[in-house]
């Protein structure tokens, strides 16, 4: 039997945490988090940052004091073909007679000073909490530099306290949408599609560019990964958005149907159902102007398939019946994470997500094991006590949570935007399931005082 | 003197600062039994707690008023009131250390006033202590923000009482491993001593069977208490020389005599201190740490040829590079840029001051630097060797320059925590890392292959 632990549960967190198969489902999400504590979440300024910083050309400028570009410098694994210009932090790092005085003067000096220096192809201003109170008219600003310098500066609305990430997202989506159907469409093919939501952490973008090229298909824009402004300006061109992420871009989507009619479908690149079945929906979509796109994308899965299946069966021997806790930023994510899991051999018995929805916990539920944990805007507290009632073998999250596992002797994958490893495709799969291995078949955790416990307490249920 | 050739730049790029809350979360995580805790939006906590926890790899949580729009409109009093509840009741904090955000210094929140109330209100539940610290980041940077929270948990929690026999240091933001190292140079002089902060071991623990909601460690709350019946307080950091800190503080409220001394980095800082510490004993200094004097004057010797005449350009938090300064001066390598994003107004004076006896000429200096400029002004100086935190990798790599990493943060490397750099015994840590990044350069430059440098 597996003992329950006293969970440090907050009263008011009770209804955010549901246990599959337990009680009729049921949970409460989108909720502010609960002050003191201390939540994993980040804020507007966050989630605007994180979907359009990987646009390579252009100029990223936090309008703030000093902390927001600093924490957010070079933050994530978006590899760019080319420009790199994303990589660099930009600030006005706003002083206190800025405060007292306003910060439009040095915002608007800042941004001609960067532009002549970077030459970008468009400039990107985030509000941060202060400005929000102070009052800029950064709108006004970003207009005034625009037409003297003669490319697009957008103001992103990201004041930290407006929201959580979620409200973030909708900022960047906002922005990039004011890009779009400005630049010339012409030359772009019937078979043409975006990539939404993904951000080319260790190259990933590239892998699936090279499955949709295989299949005959074009890639207009990337959004955002390895993005460049004039292919966003472009984009209302595609016939199709493939919409990756549950949150971050999914609302660009919706804007682009409405103003040009283009159709978007959700998908997800990790693990090898999701994938093939992205794959799968855009031949079906494209089925129409060339009936033979679904025979290469089969060709195709099956080739990658054939090459991959043997090294994860091999995978697998060791894996068997480990056990997995996965807590990411979106949902969307943990669904091709809980199939991931079972192709390994793996349970599943903690699922939560930062920003999830009600409909993306319902779906948790439904494809979780009885018993599964399934929590939305967890905490320190929770997720440790978690970890040790489930005698988790591998963690998978953020970087923040990489030391709760560590501490508790448990295995961790980095998922997050920090990740080295592609881990999106047919190849991401098999480097997942290596990570996985690399993690859970290490000689290190039998000197844990953790497991050196549980071995000593006897069998596991 | 000659100042470097300062833009004028409006805009910061790749700043070499970081923002005051981050310090002031540091100073609170190593207090005993304590959580830190920023008044603001979520964001600002969840970006310290990932920025700490890459350099440390440890657990770092930092609770948050979370502050949504109607907060920012009507106060965030409400939601610091319930936050600490929470804190208290999930956490079972004994001190909870509050620090502001740009947000609420902007909206003008009172603390200080708002725990007052929450304390009145809340009084029968057996309240923890609640420390405040003002830590807007549009004045000073995360340094400024830390010999805050030094002072504040001081002025807040001090009291008189009887006379205790622990001296009080102030060591600064420094490393676990320096730390622990401090502790054992006092205990080998038979001084028992308080250390603010101490994060040896809350920032550097074991691995354990039950995760601690607060790790063990820190300097205790009742030391802290006491710190105003100490026989001397000793304070480190040439940046800190005339400035109200919590070692002046004591001094002017307690009457505790106050030892100011620059950073223990390299042999002639540490010789300074040690003197500090003769002095408080009445003692010589112990023979192991004579011996580490000896040995490290010993391989300043045996390693001079390699470093003579080499240039290097040294960043980080203006007390962390005058240190080094001080050090690489002593060795024979010549600083050509000394550069912080902080901008205390004494860099340039220190930095005369730990090499006047030395060099000639004193170093270039460049306060309220960010990368953008350093990396020009090094473009244009040529070092052999770059010294500081792991952001100048960008600007190491350019100049095709090997990078030794110190201070704060590490995140590129292992075991940033684990650095030495105080002390005889960090002298020759340090040493023995440069000398040896030097003939990495050399022997990985050569086609003939030496096996013996």
């Amino acid at each position: 039997m597996e003992t329950s632990i006293e969970t440090p549960i907050f009263d008011e967190r009770r209804d955010q945490i549901h246990r599959t198969g337990e009680t009729p489902f049921a949970i409460a999400c989108n909720r502010d988090s609960l002050a003191g504590a201390v939540s994993q979440r980040a804020c507007v300024f966050c989630g605007a940052r994180v979907v359009l910083y990987p646009i390579a050309d252009a100029l990223h400028l936090v309008h703030g004091p000093i902390g927001c570009a600093a924490y957010t410098w070079d933050i994530r694994g978006a590899l760019s073909s080319g420009p790199e210009l994303h990589r660099l932090s930009f600030s006005t790092d706003l002083q206190e007679k800025d405060v007292i005085f306003g910060g439009e003067k040095k915002l608007y000096q800042a941004l001609v000073e960067l532009i002549d220096r970077h030459q970008p192809k468009a400039a990107f201003v985030y509000s941060t909490c202060i400005v929000g109170i102070i009052g800029d008219d950064i709108n006004a600003i970003c207009r005034r530099v625009a037409e003297e310098k003669g490319i697009p500066v957008l103001p992103v609305a990201s004041e930290g306290f407006k929201g959580n990430k979620r409200e973030g997202y909708y900022a960047a989506c906002k922005a990039m949408f004011d890009l779009t159907g400005t630049g010339d469409t012409s030359g772009i093919p019937k078979l043409s599609l975006n990539i939404l939501g993904d951000f080319n952490l260790a190259g990933e973008i590239w892998i699936v560019r090279d499955y949709f090229k295989r299949m005959g298909v074009t890639v207009v824009a990337n959004m955002t990964g390895d993005g460049r402004v004039d292919d966003l300006r472009r984009s209302h061109g595609a016939s199709l958005n493939v919409v990756q992420c549950s949150g971050a871009t999914i609302e660009l989507a919706k804007m682009m149907q409405e103003a040009y009619g283009t159709p978007f479908i959700r998908v997800s690149y990790f693990g090898i159902e999701d994938m093939a079945d992205a794959l799968y929906d855009v031949a079906k979509f494209f089925e129409k102007d060339d009936p033979e796109i679904m025979e290469r994308t089969k060709a195709l899965v099956r080739e990658e398939l054939s090459v991959m299946y043997p090294k994860l069966a091999e995978l697998r021997r060791d894996l068997e019946g480990k056990k997995a806790a996965i807590y990411v930023g979106g949902a969307f994510k943990a669904f091709s994470l809980v199939k991931a899991f079972r192709h390994l051999g793996m349970k599943t018995v903690l699922v939560g997500s930062q920003t999830g929805t009600e409909e993306d916990y319902r779906e948790l539920a439904a494809i979780t094991d009885p018993g599964t944990i399934i929590v939305d805007d967890s905490n320190p507290l929770e997720l440790s006590a978690f970890l040790q009632e489930k005698e988790v073998d591998i963690f998978v999250g953020g970087v923040k949570e990489r030391p709760i596992a560590h501490k508790l002797g448990v295995g961790f994958c980095d998922h997050n935007h920090e990740r080295k490893e592609a881990l999106e495709g047919f190849i991401g799969m098999y480097n997942f399931a290596r990570e996985v291995h690399a993690s859970v078949m290490s000689p290190v955790w039998r000197f844990t005082p953790r497991r050196i416990k549980i071995a000593s307490s006897g069998s596991r249920s | 003197m000659i100042q470097a050739a300062k833009e004028p730049y409006v805009s910061t790029t790749n700043a070499c600062k970081l923002c005051k809350p981050l310090g002031a979360s540091l100073v609170f995580r190593g207090v005993e039994g304590a959580v830190p805790f920023l008044h603001g939006s979520q964001g600002c906590a969840t970006y310290m707690r990932r920025y700490i926890i890459s350099h440390y790899r440890e657990p770092m949580d930092i609770a948050s008023s979370a502050l949504s729009e109607k907060h920012a409109v009507f106060g965030g009093g409400p939601n610091l009131k319930k936050g600490l509840l929470t804190v208290m009741q999930k956490y079972g904090a004994k001190l909870v250390g509050v620090a502001s955000t740009c947000l609420t210094e902007t909206i003008g929140d009172d603390m200080p006033g708002l725990v007052r109330e929450f304390k009145a209100e809340f009084g029968d539940l057996g309240l923890p202590e609640v420390v405040t610290v003002s830590t807007p980041s549009y004045s000073g940077t995360h340094a400024e923000g830390f010999h805050a929270a030094v002072k504040a948990l001081v002025e807040q929690l001090t009291v008189e009482g009887e006379a205790v026999e622990a001296v009080n240091l102030l060591p600064g933001f420094v490393s676990p491993a320096d730390i622990r190292y401090l502790a054992e140079i006092f205990d080998d002089f038979c001084l028992p001593v308080t250390i603010l902060p101490d994060i040896s071991e809350t920032l550097d623990g074991p691995a354990l069977d039950e995760y601690q909601k607060i790790p063990e460690g820190g300097t205790p709350i009742a030391a802290i208490r006491a710190m105003g019946r100490g026989p001397a307080t000793i304070e480190c950091g040439r940046a800190l020389y005339n400035e109200e800190t919590a070692g002046a503080v004591l001094e002017k409220r307690f009457k505790v005599p106050l030892f100011r001394r620059g950073l223990p980095i390299g042999l002639r800082e540490t010789d300074s201190f040690f003197s500090v510490l003769e002095t408080l004993a009445g003692a010589q200094m112990p023979r192991r740490h004579a011996l580490e004097r000896g040995r490290l004057i010993d391989a300043y010797v045996d390693g001079h040829k390699y470093l003579f005449g080499k240039r290097a350009v040294v960043y980080g938090e203006e007390d962390l590079a005058i240190g080094l300064c001080s050090f690489l001066t002593e060795i024979g390598i010549k600083p050509v840029l000394v550069a912080s994003g902080g901008n205390s107004g004494k860099l340039e004076e220190a930095v005369k001051a730990v090499t006047s006896g030395i060099l000639g000429e004193a170093p270039e200096t460049f306060s309220g630097a960010d990368f953008y400029q350093i990396a020009e002004r090094s473009k244009e100086l040529a070092p052999d060797l770059i010294i500081g935190n792991s952001k100048g990798y960008r600007m190491a790599k350019e100049l095709s320059v090997p990078l030794v990493r110190a201070g704060f943060p590490i995140h590129d490397r292992f075991g940033g925590q684990r650095i030495l750099h105080l002390g005889y015994r960090g002298a020759q840590a340090l040493l023995d890392t440069i000398v040896n990044t030097i003939l990495d350069k050399k022997q990985a430059g050569s086609e003939i292959g030496y096996g013996y440098i």
